[in-house]
């Protein structure tokens, strides 16, 4: 199975912190100019997919194939992770951006009107000396993704870009993701609203730890389908599970029995014994 | 009026050759060491600044030992010392449970008791008192070199680093992905800081090594709403307190470090109460206007 150039090919993928896999077992292509929303319940593994996608989490096996191109992929992640209390300017935040083009050390003056453009395309004009730390929630928001488009990337993953933001501040945001999809460009979000996953993505996948389904929104979002994310995603015990196979683990540590209570439903494919054990 | 004021200040400056010798060193000083404490007071790494000048005391006194009271031996000691416990309290952050404030406690304390004995093996009591809170009035030429040639690399250094550095600062996780730049950048400030703990123990000795580089960068932090307002105003702020520092220690006969940093010290109570960012009167004053 050979991917399309400049798509993000995802084979046998595990990918978890400490042994601890929070995806398993996911094959599937992010085909180029995908506009796919990742949806699943709260530790799904949706975040960690993303940062697997980028590099932050190792794949504890299989792989995934990205473009190779220099700074292919912008990712934004949830905005908790940022110091917001750093005395910077929203330009300077913005400008950021352009770090694929100016590096360390070339000028970013001349860019200031492409900066100031991407500040107007998000409804920021005039907030461009604004210390970042002043700005609400949405506003600091449309600012990171006025640092998106200065990024101008081919591939651009965004982590719950709508949490905390209010209704006209998602919707322009939205509009601004289906202009990237109208140039080409591939995003995939993880995201909570149905809703607005129905409204606005074509593709989805769903995402209880393993894929549940994978394909046009409309037949992904089926109630039988989101019942079986919710089970599977409550039948995971959070604190027992390490992946004896990823981590290459040797036999004896396999023979832990499982608790009563630890009945994982997940399947690992055929004539491939894959345990847990039990963490001490 | 002005001329007696400014008699008072620079008289003793004009009048003795180790006081003009001792504000040159402390000006070099004030130029690298506020910049580089703006940095460390924005990503939280304050008090491990002064663990890390801590770490710099059994290097030195291990060049003590060697070759007595002479600077080049001390300072390639500390240097070796600060970096080793720089990285090692990164190291071990990293590959166990401990957090880096925690690591870094436990070698700072390590390090200080280490000096201490160290010194004590060889040196007099007054030897100690030398090491610990500077010498900042016996500033020989070598001396002075060597704070002028800290503050060229740290300036030169810092603008190289900028902007790597305020990405890491800001957004580590969004400087990890479009560049490999953070590990090196961060090692690179990190040897900055010992540099300059460096050059501050050989004025203001190793308990106050952080004084200049700390205190006038908190200081700024109530002047300037910016990273390009705060660095000038921490320099100025350092400076101020040099000259404050030395002539105070020579009317009043106080020891020389401790003076500077407690002039420090009382810029900050000043910026404090008064600075126009988030001072307190101002904040009181604000909050009674909205009140009414």
């Amino acid at each position: 199975m050979s991917a399309p150039a400049g798509a993000i090919a995802l084979h046998g993928l595990t990918l978890g912190y400490d042994r601890h896999p929070a995806v398993h077992h996911l094959d599937g292509t992010i085909r180029p100019g995908a506009l796919l929303a990742l949806v699943g319940p709260n530790g799904a593994g949706k975040s960690t997919l993303l940062k697997g996608i980028v590099g932050e989490v190792p794949c504890l096996d299989g792989r995934i194939d990205r473009p190779d191109l220099a700074g292919a992929i912008a990712y934004l992640p949830q905005s908790a992770e940022i110091d917001r209390g750093f005395p910077l300017r929203v330009l300077d935040l913005v400008a950021m951006g352009l770090w694929r083009r100016i590096g360390p050390w070339r000028r970013a003056a001349p860019y200031r009107d492409r900066l100031i453009e991407a500040l107007g395309l998000v409804g920021l004009v005039g907030f461009e000396d604004r210390p970042i730390g002043t700005l609400s929630g949405g506003q600091f928001q449309r600012a990171l993704f006025a640092r998106l488009i200065v990024q101008d990337a081919r591939v651009i993953l965004l982590d719950e870009p709508f949490t905390g933001v209010d209704g006209r501040t998602s919707a322009d945001l939205l509009r601004l993701i289906g202009a990237w999809h109208g140039q080409g460009r591939t995003i995939v979000a993880a995201l909570h609203d149905l809703a607005q996953v129905r409204g606005h993505f074509p593709e989805t996948l769903l995402l209880a730890r393993e894929p549940v389904a994978w394909g046009p929104t409309e037949a992904v979002l089926s109630p039988r389908n989101l019942a079986r994310a919710q089970t599977l995603s409550e039948a995971w015990d959070e604190d027992a599970a390490i992946c004896g196979r990823a981590a290459g683990e040797t036999p004896h540590a396999h023979s832990h029995a499982h608790g009563p209570g630890h009945d994982h439903p997940h399947h690992h494919g055929p004539a491939q014994p894959h345990d847990h054990r039990d963490a001490p | 009026m002005t001329a007696i004021l400014i008699d008072g200040l620079f008289g003793p400056f004009l009048e003795f050759g180790f006081m003009r010798r001792a504000l040159v060193g402390c000006l070099a000083l004030s130029l690298s060491a506020p910049p580089v404490g703006v940095f460390l007071m924005l990503r939280r790494m304050s008090l491990m600044s002064d663990a890390m000048s801590h770490a710099v005391l059994p290097g030195a006194a291990i060049g003590f030992l060697v070759a007595g009271l002479s600077l080049p031996a001390m300072t390639l000691g500390g240097l070796v010392a600060g970096l080793a416990v720089a990285l090692l309290a990164g190291a071990v952050t990293r590959s166990t449970l401990i957090k880096e404030d925690a690591s870094l406690a436990a070698f700072y304390l390590i390090s200080l008791a280490a000096g201490v004995v160290l010194i004590s093996l060889r040196g007099s009591q007054i030897d100690l008192l030398h090491i610990l809170f500077g010498t900042v009035l016996a500033l020989d030429d070598p001396a002075l070199l060597l704070l002028g040639g800290i503050a060229t690399i740290t300036l030169f250094g810092l603008a190289a680093l900028y902007r790597p550095l305020v990405m890491e600062c800001v957004d580590p996780l969004f400087l990890r992905t479009v560049s490999r730049a953070g590990g090196p950048v961060h090692y690179a400030f990190l040897g900055l800081v010992v540099l300059n703990l460096v050059g501050g123990f050989q004025a203001l000795g190793t308990l106050l090594a952080v004084g200049l580089m700390l205190l006038p960068a908190i200081t700024a932090r109530f002047w300037a709403r910016d990273l390009g307002g705060m660095i000038p105003v921490s320099v100025a702020c350092a400076m101020g307190a040099s000259v404050l520092g030395l002539t105070l220690s020579y009317r009043a006969d106080l020891p020389t470090g401790p003076a500077i940093v407690l002039a420090a010290g009382a810029l900050y109570l000043l910026s404090m109460l008064f600075g126009p960012q988030g001072g307190l009167v101002r904040r009181f004053v604000r909050a009674r206007h909205l009140e009414g």
